[in-house]
């Protein structure tokens, strides 16, 4: 434990790191959420996630979001356990019968102004379980949804952008109300 | 510690046609008692709308036995073998044929949600009448009260609900109630292309679509007679391991955080990042989903990508053992872990559960040993199995086998055959089937086809969790409630794999 205590101190972060690197899009993401996060929200955004049926990859992913490699909380941007804490909802999965309740729930219980994002094929359209006899489909089969952003499963790097994106129309807006930004 | 000789009994997962058997009601309630006596393990059990299959292993091998279901009613076999009850509960649902004994014929699947009532049945019910609630067994006792948790989980997980009874803060029963996320894989698959049924047996489980996609592809290539060039058969291997060095690494930080060893968990987190970046490099998906392919691999490997991930697998080797050494060296953490969430070698070897539960209570089982696929067969393989049956032991499996997984990925890539990566698939005539036998990260998974031509009639995948999560039940009981997580990230059972 010493010694990787030690290695702490003279090695560079593992975050994603270096401005001048244009190939590091985090960093630049940081600097536009923070900013944006701040206008809208006072430099905070609660997100829960919720499962409606996704085969987990996708939650394999936002997880992802909470590694030293993107520490999502730097940015301002946090998961949290109660919908009643959070300002978006970040929904997975191709919307299940037996799922659907529960999101509904979970949308009812999020206080407004909130937003939604799709999150993964599945989220968007169904993927390739659209047609199924246990799905409903999309999630905007089920409520509102604000921003979808696609990929089986998206990386987490393309997730984080597509927060920027919902953040960037947020601020069109002003905070004051919220419009769909597909 | 024990080690089974690797001369062991290896029994070729594909069943010919001597190793499938129609059988009569009397043979087939004769296995199932066998079963019960615990002469042998139930693989898997699933129908078609008239028929029902039973796979199981024995001294004997691995055999497929099929009952013709008349009048939608069958012999039950969890009436005689436990492990089958969920199974047929299921089968209730999807199908309707009655499995006559069944002792508990709540509905599993349907939750009463779906716009119609057996959905794979040849003729479709109407959707079952508005059940309400769902009928937990009943607890009795003083001073008990109930937590209900779920479907919407607090951290980034899948959806189930589980109903503690509690004494104070002991957990006296846990039960689950699963099937949230089933999104009718089974029936998506039956008429569907071979390329199309890959790709749903790629979104079964996602942090096995690895493991998935080569179960089905090895059922597919033995149902069509085909063998995959040498070199993709390899990069199979390399993918499936992979695969299991960056599950067993998120299950490793994952027990350690919720004992609250966040460093542990945050150092596992950029060992994970830096495997399933390595992985995109070289094939294109974090998750390699849709990499393995029936017929082979869908791309190849660079030679450069393959040194990538040489260097890859010597540079994670000295800091994870740094971080099991943080761990072997943590009191407060072992004190969490150790004595925790315990199960009985007696139940893992009734349930026939695999992968990390089972090889944590003594169950000495590895598909890769046990049916010895290539590449396996050459690559020699290691199996730790440990008999504490604890939270710690679960956790320790899954370090000693990224040690193991490190050197097949390095034997893998030093043996790397040259050539082809993908054979053509041609349809036989007439219908054909096979089964593939997997051990992915979380234990085997099962996968049964059958074709005809170049389309899938009928496909059943079997995740390893059936067999486990009964067990969560048991081993939570008479632990405090706050140390649920602890036990349930030591099993960490798959959600959409179970619900289909």
């Amino acid at each position: 434990m010493r010694s990787l205590l030690f290695k702490s101190l003279v090695k560079d972060p593992v975050t994603i790191a270096g401005p001048e690197a244009e190939a590091n899009a985090t960093q630049e993401l940081a600097r536009t959420l923070e900013d944006l996060s701040r206008r809208v929200l006072g430099r905070s955004l609660v997100i829960r996630e919720v499962d409606a049926g996704s085969c987990n990859g996708c939650e394999l992913e936002i997880h992802a979001l909470n590694n030293p490699v993107y520490d999502l909380e730097r940015l301002g941007l946090k998961f949290a356990a109660s919908p009643r804490h959070a300002d978006v909802l970040l929904v997975t999965g191709p919307v299940t019968h037996n799922m659907r309740v529960a999101l509904e729930r979970t949308w009812k219980a999020t206080p407004d102004p909130k937003w939604v994002v799709a999150v993964g094929d599945c989220a968007c359209s169904g993927g390739v379980f659209a047609g199924s006899y246990a799905c409903v489909g999309p999630v905007s089969a089920v409520i509102p949804v604000d921003l979808h952003i696609a990929g089986c499963p998206p990386r987490p790097i393309e997730i984080l952008k597509g927060l920027v994106a919902l953040l960037d129309a947020a601020a069109r807006n002003n905070g004051a109300g919220k419009g769909a930004v597909r | 510690m024990a080690q089974r000789p690797r001369t062991a009994r290896r029994s070729d997962p594909r069943p010919r046609a001597r190793r499938r058997r129609a059988v009569d009601a009397k043979t087939w309630i004769a296995n199932a008692e066998a079963l019960g006596r615990g002469e042998g393990e139930l693989v898997a059990l699933f129908a078609e709308p008239d028929r029902v299959h039973m796979a199981l292993r024995d001294v004997a091998g691995t055999r497929l036995l099929t009952l013709a279901v008349a009048d939608r009613r069958y012999p039950s076999v969890g009436a005689r073998h436990a492990p089958a009850i969920r199974l047929e509960r299921a089968i209730r649902d999807l199908f309707g044929h009655e499995p006559e004994g069944l002792p508990d014929t709540r509905p599993w699947l349907d939750h009463g949600a779906w716009p119609l009532a057996h959905p794979l049945a040849a003729k479709r019910g109407l959707p079952a009448k508005s059940r309400g609630g769902y009928e937990f067994l009943p607890v009795e006792g003083e001073g008990l009260h109930q937590i209900p948790v779920g479907p919407v989980h607090a951290g980034i997980i899948e959806p189930g609900h589980f109903r503690f009874t509690a004494n104070g803060e002991t957990v006296v029963r846990l039960e689950a109630r699963l099937g949230y996320v089933h999104k009718g894989i089974e029936w998506l698959m039956q008429g569907a292309p071979i390329a199309r049924a890959a790709m749903l047996i790629g979104r079964v489980s996602g942090d096995s679509t690895v493991a998935y996609a080569y179960a089905f592809a090895r059922a597919v290539e033995s149902a069509l007679r085909l063998t995959p060039p040498p070199r993709a058969v390899y990069l199979r291997a390399l993918m499936a391991e992979l695969e299991r060095i960056a599950n067993h690494l998120g299950d490793f930080g994952a027990i350690c955080n919720d004992a609250t060893y966040v460093l542990i968990h945050a150092h596992c987190g950029v060992l994970r990042e830096q495997v399933l970046a390595a992985c995109d490099a070289a094939f294109g998906h974090r998750l390699m989903r849709d990499c393995i392919v029936p017929g082979g691999v869908a791309a190849d490997l660079s030679a450069a990508e393959a040194r990538r991930l040489k260097a890859l697998v010597d540079s994670i080797a000295p800091r994870f053992r740094e971080l099991v050494a943080i761990y072997d060296d943590a009191p407060s953490l072992l004190d969490r872990t150790v004595t925790t969430g315990l199960v009985s070698a007696e139940l893992v070897r009734r349930f026939a559960a695999g992968g990390y539960v089972g090889r944590a209570s003594g169950r000495d089982f590895d598909a890769r040993r046990e049916h010895a696929y290539p590449p396996y067969d050459k690559l020699g393989l290691e199996v730790p199995v440990f008999e504490a049956g604890d939270v710690d032991a679960r956790l320790r499996v899954r370090l000693r086998e990224i040690e193991e997984s490190l050197r097949l990925i390095r034997r893998i890539l030093d043996a790397l055959p040259r050539g082809e990566v993908r054979a053509a698939l041609r349809g036989a005539k007439g219908e054909r089937e096979g089964v593939g036998m997997v051990e992915g990260f979380r234990g085997d998974v099962f996968v049964y086809v059958r074709l005809s031509g170049t389309t899938v009639v009928r496909c059943h995948p079997r995740d390893p969790s059936w067999f486990q999560w009964p067990l969560l039940e048991v081993a939570v009981k008479d632990n405090i409630v706050a140390d649920f997580p602890l036990c349930n990230k030591s099993f960490n059972c798959s959600y959409s794999g179970h619900d289909l």
